[in-house]
C-alpha cells in the first residue's frame, strides 16, 4: 500500500528506471523467450529446407542418406521426373478447375446467405441462423451423406467436389459478422427509402463494400479446394478426375506402409522414386508457399472478424 | 433530412392496412427469401436429410428397401458395436489420440502467444510468426509425405540422425512400430498448427489495455509477474471457449490424417471409430454400412451431450460469462 501511495505521488520518479535499464529478472525472460522462438523457427524451417535439399540432390545421395540442409550431388533429375508424370499434370489441371469453379461458386452460395442474415430485420432471420448452426455439432455421419450423394446421382460426378461443400458454416458466419458491423443499418433504410431494392442493394452497395472480407474468404475457400482430398476419396471413382490430392496420396503414402518394415532392400529398390518424391512435394506446395506472403495478413483479419462471434 | 423523410413511414396509410403481419412482412422481404432460397435447400439437402438418413443405424438397411422400408431392428447394430472384441480397442484409440492431441495441442499455442506476446523486437516477432504459420498451409496429403520423409530410416532425417548419434546400421521404421503412432501424430500436429493457433490468443492479447501494464509496472510487477496476472487473464474467456469447442470434439479423431497415417503394422494404435466407420461404410454390404451409420451416430452423439455437458458447466462456473449460447 505504501508503496503504491509513493508512486503515484510521484509518477515521474517511478517511471525512471524503466528508461535507465531494464530489470534483470525481465532481462532473464527477454532473452529466454527470443531463444525459445529461435528454437521454434529451427523446428519448423528444418524440414522443409531438408525436403527442398533433397529434391535437389542426386538418387544416390539420398538413398545412401547423405542430404541435410544443402543439396548433394547437385541434381535437377527429381523435377525432370516430376514433369514427365502425366498423372501429376492431369491431377493439377483438375485442381486448379476444382479450385478455380470450387470458390466462386462457394462465393456466391455464401453471400446468398449472408447476406438475408445480416439484415436486422428479415423475417427468417432466427429460423435459418438455427438451421445453420445445428448441423455444426451434430451431423448424420459419414455413411448417410455418402448414400445422400449416391441417391442424388453425384458419385463420381465433377459437381461432388463443389455442391456438397458449397457453403462452409464458419464462413458464412464471418461474412455475416463483416455484413453487420462494417455496413451501417443507416444505408439500408437510406437506400430502401430511395426505392431502392434489397438485391439492388446487395449489388450495388454491399457487394463494393466488401472486398476485404470476399478475399479473405476467397483465399480460406480456395486454399480449402487446393487442400482437399476426402470428398474426392469418397465419391470419385475414375483416375482421370482425381484432384491433385488423391494423386499424390497414391504416389507418396499409399500402401507404402504395407511393407513398411521390409527394410533396407526394400529402400534400395525405391530410390528412384524417392528422389521424385521430394520433387513432387516442392512442386505441388509451391503454388500455396507463394502467394501466403500476398495473402498472410488477410488471413489473420478473418480469424479475427470470426473470432468477434464465438 | 432522413429523420424528416422516416418521420411520416409508420404513419402513411400501409400502417392500418387490415392483413396478417407476416405475410405483410413476408411480401416486405420477398427478395431476401428468394435469395436464402438456395442456401436453405441446400442444408435441407446436404446437412438434415443425411440426418434423416441415419436412422438406417437402427435398421436392417437393404438398397431395395431403402431408408424407410427396411425392416427395423432397433438397438441391434449398437449391441454388435459393443460386444465386438475390437470394440475397447478401437474406442479406446480414439480416446487417447484425442486425448493426447488435446493436451499437448491445446496449451502450446497459448504458452506461445503468451511469449510472442512479451517479445520486444517487433521485427523478429513478425518473422516468427510469418514463418510458423506456414506449414498450416500444407495439405493433409503433403503433410504426412513429409513425415514419412522425414522418419524414413534410410533416407529421412530421423536415419541420418540415428547415425549421428553412434546409432548402428539401420534403425527400425518407427512408422511401423504401433507404440510410435500416437506421437507422430500429435506432434507432427503440433509442427503443423502450433503458429497458426497463436492467432486468436493474439489477438485477444492485443486487446489489453497499456495502462494495467503501466500499472502493474509502477507496482513493480516484473514482466513474467505481468504475463502470469495480467495477460493470461485477460485471454482466459477466449481460452475457455476454445476449450469448450475443443470438448465437443473429445471423442473424434479427425478421419483424413489418421487414414493416411495408418498402416497394417501401425493398425493396432491408429485404428479410430472415423477410419473404421470408413471401412464399414464403403468398403461393405448394406447392412455394414447400416452398422457403420450406428458407429458413427453412436459417436456423434456422445460429442454432442460432451459439448453440452461442458458449455453448461463452464456456464455455471462462470456465471453465465463463457458459454456458447
Amino acid at each position: 500500500m505504501k508503496k503504491n501511495a509513493t508512486a503515484t505521488a510521484t509518477p515521474a520518479a517511478a517511471l525512471q528506471p524503466k528508461k535507465v535499464g531494464v530489470p534483470l529478472e525481465d532481462k532473464i525472460l527477454y532473452t529466454t523467450v527470443n531463444v525459445v522462438m529461435i528454437l521454434w523457427l529451427i523446428i519448423v524451417l528444418f524440414p522443409v529446407i531438408f525436403i527442398v535439399a533433397s529434391s535437389f540432390s542426386s538418387s544416390t545421395a539420398i538413398s545412401t542418406g547423405r542430404v541435410l540442409l544443402w543439396p548433394v550431388e547437385f541434381s535437377t533429375a527429381a523435377y525432370k521426373a516430376v514433369f514427365q508424370y502425366k498423372m501429376v499434370w492431369n491431377g493439377f489441371a483438375n485442381t486448379i478447375f476444382y479450385t478455380v469453379v470450387g470458390t466462386i461458386i462457394n462465393l456466391i452460395g455464401t453471400t446468398l446467405c449472408a447476406y438475408p442474415l445480416s439484415r436486422r430485420t428479415y423475417q427468417g432471420r432466427a429460423f435459418v441462423t438455427t438451421l445453420f448452426i445445428i448441423p455444426m455439432f451434430i451431423g448424420g455421419g459419414m455413411i448417410p451423406a455418402y448414400l445422400n450423394v449416391r441417391e442424388l446421382g453425384l458419385l463420381d460426378n465433377r459437381l461432388v467436389l463443389f455442391i456438397p461443400g458449397l457453403i462452409s458454416t464458419s464462413n458464412m458466419i464471418i461474412m455475416r459478422t463483416f455484413f453487420t458491423s462494417s455496413i451501417p443499418a443507416d444505408l439500408q433504410e437510406a437506400a430502401s427509402l430511395d426505392g431502392c431494392s434489397d438485391i439492388r442493394y446487395l449489388l450495388q452497395i454491399v457487394l463494393p463494400l466488401s472486398k476485404a472480407v470476399m478475399s479473405v474468404l476467397l483465399l480460406y475457400y480456395a486454399v480449402g479446394h487446393w487442400n482437399a482430398y476426402y470428398n474426392a476419396l469418397l465419391y470419385l471413382r475414375t483416375a482421370s478426375k482425381y484432384p491433385l490430392q488423391l494423386i499424390l496420396r497414391t504416389v507418396l503414402i499409399s500402401y507404402e506402409g504395407q511393407d513398411v518394415n521390409a527394410g533396407g532392400a526394400q529402400a534400395m529398390k525405391e530410390q528412384a522414386g524417392e528422389a521424385m518424391k521430394y520433387g513432387l512435394i516442392v512442386v505441388t506446395t509451391v503454388p500455396i508457399l507463394l502467394v501466403y506472403p500476398f495473402i498472410q495478413k488477410y488471413f489473420e483479419k478473418g480469424v479475427m472478424i470470426g473470432s468477434l462471434k464465438g | 433530412m432522413t429523420q424528416v423523410v422516416k418521420q411520416p413511414v409508420p404513419v402513411t396509410p400501409e400502417a392500418p392496412r387490415l392483413g396478417n403481419p407476416t405475410i405483410r412482412r413476408f411480401k416486405r422481404d420477398w427478395q431476401l427469401h428468394l435469395l436464402a432460397l438456395i442456401p436453405v435447400a441446400w442444408i435441407l439437402i446436404f446437412a438434415y436429410k443425411p440426418m434423416y438418413g441415419a436412422q438406417i443405424a437402427f435398421r436392417y438397411y437393404t438398397i431395395k428397401g431403402g431408408i424407410w422400408n427396411s425392416e427395423w431392428v432397433g438397438l441391434r447394430w449398437f449391441m454388435r458395436f459393443l460386444e465386438m472384441p475390437q470394440f475397447w480397442e478401437i474406442v479406446g484409440n480414439t480416446f487417447f489420440l484425442s486425448l493426447y492431441s488435446m493436451c499437448i495441442n491445446f496449451p502450446f499455442p497459448i504458452f506461445m502467444a503468451l511469449l510472442l506476446n512479451v517479445m520486444r523486437n517487433q521485427f523478429f516477432k513478425k518473422t516468427v510468426q510469418t514463418i510458423s504459420y506456414i506449414p498450416h498451409f500444407i495439405s493433409t496429403v503433403v503433410m504426412v509425405a513429409i513425415l514419412n520423409q522425414v522418419v524414413n530410416p534410410i533416407t529421412g532425417l530421423y536415419g541420418y540422425f540415428y547415425e549421428l548419434f553412434g546409432g548402428i546400421g539401420v534403425p527400425r521404421d518407427i512408422r511401423g512400430i504401433p507404440e510410435a503412432f500416437p506421437h507422430l501424430y500429435v506432434w507432427s500436429a503440433v509442427w503443423q498448427n502450433m503458429g497458426w493457433n497463436t492467432i486468436i490468443y493474439l489477438a485477444s492479447l492485443s486487446s489489453v489495455s497499456n495502462e494495467l501494464h503501466e500499472a502493474a509496472e509502477i507496482d513493480g510487477a516484473s514482466r513474467w509477474k505481468r504475463v502470469i496476472h495480467v495477460d493470461l487473464p485477460a485471454i482466459l474467456p477466449t481460452v475457455a471457449i476454445m476449450l469448450i469447442m475443443r470438448m465437443g470434439n473429445l471423442l473424434s479423431v479427425g478421419f483424413e490424417k489418421t487414414f493416411l497415417m495408418q498402416n497394417s503394422l501401425n493398425l493396432k494404435t491408429s485404428e479410430v471409430i472415423s477410419t473404421y466407420v470408413y471401412k464399414k461404410g464403403l468398403g461393405g454390404t448394406s447392412a455394414d454400412q447400416a452398422y457403420g451409420t450406428a458407429v458413427d451416430l453412436l459417436n456423434n452423439i456422445i460429442n454432442c451431450a460432451m459439448l453440452l455437458l461442458v458449455n453448461w458447466i463452464s456456464k455455471k462456473a462462470s456465471q453465465d460469462e463463457v458459454s456458447l449460447f
